[in-house]
C-alpha cells in the first residue's frame, strides 16, 4: 500500500528524516515507535504529504506522489490532539470528509450515523465539539479520518493525552476495529506498550533512522542495540567482552546464549535474569527502592563500584530495603546487543 | 500562493499612499527636477519649526504619561472587579476612541471654551491653555490602554500572584515580581501607540490649540492650505515619517514580546466583587473619572447642542436643513452631510476589508523579516500626515490613467487608507490563533487550499470581520486630515461640515456644529455598541 523510499526531510542543518525506507502493506498495522525527535511524526507529515521532502519518494498503491497536495491522496490523519473543527458539531466534524468528497446528503447522514455506532457513540451528532471528554473526541476524530474511506490511515500519537487506563482500553478497542474493517494504518507513539499492543510490526527509530523494524516479540526479545533496549525501558545495559558463552563486564561475569556474538559488544541483563540469593552468592548488592507492580516487584540493587541493576522477583521472594544480597545472571534472559 | 494574495494589498499602498506622499514631497524638494536636500536644514533650523517640533514631542509624552496615569487604574478595575454595569460602561468609555477629533474638539470646546460649562459656572476657561488638548488626548485615548492593558490584565491567571504569595513575597512585591513583568510589554505597546496618536494629533489641537499651539501635523495643513509653503511642508511630512516609522518599529518589537507564551485563562474566572474600603474607593475613582472624564464632555455637546437663544429646543437641528443662513458658505444643507458620510464610510468600509482581509490573511503565517516588516508598514498610514496624503490625491489623481480628481470615489479611498491597519490590527491575531493544524486536517479530509480557507478560517473569524468592519467604519467617519482637502464643497462629510461650521463666527453656526457633531458621534456610537456586542476576546489590540 505505502512504500518510502529514501525519504529525506531536513530543517536547516538538522535531518529530521536521513533516507528511511519503509513499506506498509495492505490491511496491516504498522507502528514508528521513537522518542521525541527522532523524526517519527516527519514520517507522518511528509507521508500525507504537508512536509515538502527534500529527496526521496512516496509511494502510495504504487503511485508516486511528489506533486499531488495533500487534499488529493486519498489519506486519513487522526492528530495528536485531535483538532475538531470547533465551529461544527460532532456530526458535521464527521461529515467534513464525504463532503469534500462530494457526497450526497443522504449518503452522508448514513455514512455518519454508521460510524458513530462503529466508535461507540450512537446518537451523538448534533452534539457540540467543546462538550465531549477526551476519549469522546478521540472517538470522533476517528469516526472523522475513517469517513472518506482513506486508502491508508494515520494515527499520531492517537492516545497521547488521555489517562492511561482509557488509553489501556482503547488501544484494545482500536486493533479490534482495525482488524474487523481491514484497514491499513501506519501509527507513530512514543510509548512502547501502545505500539506492541496495537502494531503487527513495529518501527523503531532514531535520529531520522530506523533503528530497528519487526514483529514486536522479535523487537521485544532481541532489540538490535543499547539504544532500542534502553527506549524499550531496559536498564541493566553494559559493556561487555564477550568470550565463548560468557560475558566480561562491570557487574563480574554474565553468561550468554549459546551462538552469541564475539568481542566488545553491548549486553543487556533482563530484570528478570537477576536473580537474588543468599549475600555469599554472587555479585554482593545493596537492596534500594522497590516498585511494586502487580504480581512482580521491580528491585534496585547498587553493588559495590558497578553500575545500578534492576531485579525483579516475586512478591513473597523481595528482599527488605536495605538489605545486602548476592546476585547471579540467569543466561536466558541475556541478550548481547550486536550493534552498537 | 501569499505573494499573489499580498498583490491587491501592495499595489492599493503603492498606488493610494506612496505615490501621492512621494509625489508631495518631491514637488517640495525639488526645483526643476533637482533634489533640494539643503532645504531640509534650512526649515529645521527655523526657530518657529523647531518650536512646532519641541510642542509636538512634549504634549505627545504629557499626553501620554496622563493617559497611563488617569488609565491604568481603569484598566485594573476593568481587568479585576466585578460590578454591575460594568459592560455598558466599558463600551461608554471606548466611545471616544472612535469618535471623530473634531467632535472631541467640540465638545471639548463646549466644556472648557468660551462661554462653555465651565466658564459659565466658575469663569474657568482652558481653551487656551495646553490642559485643553491634554485632557482631550486623555479623554481619546483612555480606552486604548484600558483595552490593551486591561484585556491582558484579565486573562492572566491569579494563581501566579498566589503562587508567589505563599513563596513569602508580600502583596505588592507579588504584583511588583510577577504581574508587573507580565503587562511590562501590553503596558510598552499601549503607551506607543497613545503617544503615536497623540504626535499625529490634527483634530484636537486644530480646535483647541488656537494660534498658539500646533503639531507638526497642524503645521503641515497651515503650511500647505493657508501658506502654500511647500518645501517646509515637505520637510515636516518627512520629520513625521520618520519619527512614526521608529516608534511603529518600537511596537512591533513589544508587540512580539507580548506573543511570548503567557498562561492566560478565561477572563469571567479573574474577576470579583470589590471587597475593603480601599478597593471600593478605587472602584468609586475610577467611576468618577469616567464620568467627570468621558461622560461629561458629551453631555455638554449634547446639551449645547439643544440650547438655542430662545432656550431650549431642536433650533439647531432645524437650520441643519436648509442652506441659507447668514453667511453661510454652504451649497447644500448641512444635513446632507449625514448621508454623504454614511455612504462614503460604506464604500471605505468595503474597500479596507478586502484591502486589510487580504494582507491579513497573506501575513496569517508566522514568516520571514520580509513579511514581518509588511506587517509593521500596513500602520504607517495610521501616523503619516493625513493633510499631506489628502493634499497628494489632489496632485496625483488628476491625469489619467487615474484621473479621480472628479471622482467621489477619493474620498472613501482616503479614508480606507486608515481602515485597513485597524482591519488587519483586528484579524491577524484571530487568524493567526487559528490552529495551522485545524487547517492541515481539513486539506486531508479533502479540502483545497482555498476551501479549507472557507471551511475553517472564514467561519472561525467571522465574528473578528464584523469588528473590524465596525472600526473601519467608524475611523472612515470620523476621518478629517485627508477628507478636508479632496471633498467636494457640495458634497461635505460630516467632520468636515462640523469644521466649517466652527471656522464662521455666530451662536448659530456654533449651535449647529454641536447639533451636527451630536449626530456624528450618535452615529458613531450606535455602531460601536453594535459591535461590543460582537466583540471577541481578542480585538483587544486597541
Amino acid at each position: 500500500m505505502l512504500s518510502l523510499q529514501a525519504a529525506t526531510v531536513r530543517f536547516g542543518k538538522r535531518t529530521a528524516l536521513d533516507a528511511v525506507d519503509l513499506e506498509v502493506a495492505d490491511h496491516r498495522i504498522v507502528c514508528v515507535l521513537g522518542p521525541s525527535g527522532s523524526g517519527k511524526s516527519t514520517l507522518l507529515r511528509a507521508v500525507a504529504g504537508l512536509q515538502p521532502m527534500d529527496g526521496g519518494r512516496v509511494l502510495l498503491a504504487g503511485q508516486d506522489q511528489s506533486g499531488v497536495p495533500v487534499h488529493r491522496r486519498g489519506l486519513g490523519l487522526m492528530f495528536q490532539d485531535h483538532q475538531l473543527f470547533p465551529h461544527r458539531d460532532v456530526g458535521a466534524n464527521v461529515a467534513f470528509g464525504l463532503r469534500m468528497h462530494g457526497t450526497g446528503r443522504a449518503e452522508s447522514e448514513r455514512r455518519v450515523r454508521e460510524l458513530l455506532d462503529l466508535v461507540g457513540l450512537p446518537g451523538a451528532e448534533r452534539r457540540a465539539v467543546a462538550a465531549l471528554s477526551g476519549g469522546e473526541q478521540q472517538r470522533v476524530a476517528l469516526a472523522r479520518a475513517l469517513a472518506p474511506r482513506p486508502k491508508l490511515l494515520m494515527l499520531d500519537e492517537p492516545l497521547g493525552q488521555l489517562d492511561r487506563s482509557l488509553r489501556e482500553r482503547l488501544v484494545i478497542e482500536l486493533r479490534t476495529l482495525f482488524q474487523e474493517l481491514g484497514t491499513t494504518v501506519l501509527a507513530v507513539t512514543h510509548d512502547q506498550g501502545e505500539a506492541f499492543a496495537l502494531a503487527d510490526r513495529v518501527v523503531v527509530m532514531r535520529d531520522g533512522r530506523i533503528a530497528q523494524e519487526g514483529s514486536p516479540l522479535d523487537v521485544w526479545q532481541r532489540p538490535a542495540s543499547a539504544f532500542v533496549a534502553r527506549f524499550l525501558g531496559f536498564d541493566n545495559v553494559t559493556p561487555a567482552t564477550v568470550t565463548g558463552e560468557a560475558a566480561a563486564t562491570a557487574w563480574g561475569k554474565v553468561p550468554v546464549p549459546e551462538g552469541s556474538p564475539q568481542g566488545e559488544v553491548d549486553l543487556l541483563v533482563r530484570p528478570a535474569g537477576v536473580l537474588i540469593g543468599a549475600e555469599k552468592d554472587g555479585l554482593r548488592c545493596t537492596v534500594g527502592v522497590r516498585t511494586f507492580r502487580g504480581n512482580h516487584v521491580t528491585v534496585r540493587l547498587t553493588p559495590e563500584n558497578a553500575p545500578v541493576l534492576e531485579a525483579e522477583c516475586a512478591l513473597r521472594d523481595t528482599p527488605d530495603e536495605g538489605a545486602v544480597v548476592g546476585v547471579r545472571f540467569d543466561s536466558a534472559e541475556t541478550v548481547v546487543l550486536a550493534e552498537g | 500562493m501569499r505573494l499573489g494574495l499580498m498583490a491587491v494589498p501592495v499595489a492599493f499602498f503603492a498606488v493610494f499612499f506612496a505615490y501621492p506622499v512621494s509625489a508631495i514631497v518631491g514637488r517640495g524638494l525639488k526645483t526643476d527636477g533637482v533634489w533640494q536636500f539643503g532645504r531640509i536644514g534650512d526649515v529645521l533650523s527655523r526657530p518657529d519649526i523647531l518650536d512646532v517640533l519641541w510642542f509636538t514631542t512634549w504634549q505627545a509624552l504629557a499626553s501620554t504619561a496622563l493617559t497611563l496615569l488617569i488609565a491604568l487604574p481603569g484598566a485594573y478595575v476593568f481587568a479585576r472587579f466585578d460590578f454591575p454595569g460594568k459592560q455598558v460602561l466599558r463600551a461608554v468609555v471606548t466611545v471616544p476612541f472612535v469618535l471623530p477629533t473634531v467632535v472631541v474638539g467640540t465638545a471639548f470646546l463646549a466644556l472648557l471654551g468660551r462661554g462653555g460649562f465651565l466658564d459659565e459656572l466658575w469663569g474657568v476657561r482652558l481653551d487656551t491653555t495646553v490642559w485643553a488638548i491634554l485632557l482631550a488626548h486623555v479623554f481619546f485615548n483612555y480606552a486604548v490602554v484600558v483595552r490593551t492593558v486591561g484585556g491582558l490584565w484579565s486573562q492572566l491567571d491569579p494563581r501566579q500572584e498566589e503562587a508567589a504569595r505563599v513563596l513569602g513575597a508580600g502583596r505588592f512585591t507579588a504584583w511588583r515580581r510577577v504581574t508587573l513583568p507580565a503587562l511590562g510589554p501590553a503596558v510598552a505597546a499601549a503607551a506607543l501607540m497613545v503617544f503615536l496618536f497623540t504626535f499625529t494629533s490634527f483634530g484636537v489641537v486644530q480646535i483647541l490649540g488656537g494660534p498658539s499651539y500646533s503639531t507638526l501635523e497642524v503645521e503641515v495643513y497651515r503650511q500647505t492650505a493657508q501658506l502654500l509653503d511647500l518645501p517646509t511642508a515637505a520637510v515636516l511630512t518627512m520629520v513625521q515619517f520618520v519619527a512614526v516609522g521608529a516608534i511603529l518599529a518600537l511596537h512591533a518589537v513589544t508587540v512580539r514580546r507580548r506573543e511570548r507564551a503567557l498562561k492566560l485563562v478565561d477572563p469571567a474566572q479573574t474577576s470579583r466583587r470589590p471587597h475593603g474600603a480601599g478597593q471600593w474607593a478605587l472602584l468609586g475613582g475610577v467611576l468618577l473619572t469616567a464620568l467627570l472624564l468621558i461622560l461629561l464632555p458629551l453631555g455638554v455637546l449634547v446639551e449645547r447642542s439643544f440650547d438655542g437663544p430662545e432656550g431650549y429646543g431642536l433650533g439647531y437641528y432645524e437650520a441643519l436643513q436648509s442652506a441659507g443662513g447668514s453667511g453661510s458658505t454652504f451649497l447644500v444643507p448641512p444635513l446632507e452631510a449625514v448621508g454623504n458620510s454614511l455612504q462614503y464610510a460604506f464604500v471605505a468600509t468595503l474597500i479596507a476589508l478586502v484591502v486589510g482581509g487580504l494582507a491579513a490573511a497573506a501575513l496569517t503565517r508566522r514568516a520571514g523579516r520580509l513579511v514581518r516588516g509588511f506587517d509593521a508598514l500596513l500602520m504607517l498610514p495610521l501616523g503619516v500626515s493625513a493633510v499631506t496624503v489628502g493634499f497628494g490625491f489632489l496632485i496625483t489623481l488628476d491625469k489619467p490613467p487615474l484621473d479621480l480628481r472628479t471622482s467621489w470615489i477619493l474620498v472613501p479611498l482616503a479614508q480606507a487608507l486608515v481602515g485597513v491597519p485597524f482591519v488587519v490590527r483586528t484579524m491577524l491575531p484571530v487568524l493567526r490563533a487559528v490552529d495551522d493544524r485545524l487547517r492541515e486536517a481539513a486539506a486531508v479530509l479533502g479540502a483545497s487550499p482555498l476551501r479549507a480557507w472557507r471551511e475553517v478560517d472564514l467561519p472561525l473569524v467571522r465574528r473578528a470581520v464584523l469588528v473590524a468592519a465596525g472600526f473601519a467604519f467608524a475611523v472612515s467617519l470620523g476621518e478629517f486630515g485627508a477628507t478636508v482637502f479632496i471633498a467636494r464643497p457640495d458634497n461635505p462629510t460630516l467632520p468636515v461640515a462640523v469644521a466649517r461650521l466652527l471656522g464662521r463666527s455666530g451662536e448659530l453656526n456654533y449651535g449647529q456644529a454641536m447639533a451636527l457633531s451630536t449626530i456624528l458621534m450618535l452615529v458613531c456610537a450606535v455602531s460601536l455598541l453594535l459591535l461590543e456586542r460582537i466583540r471577541t476576546d481578542r480585538s483587544g489590540e486597541f
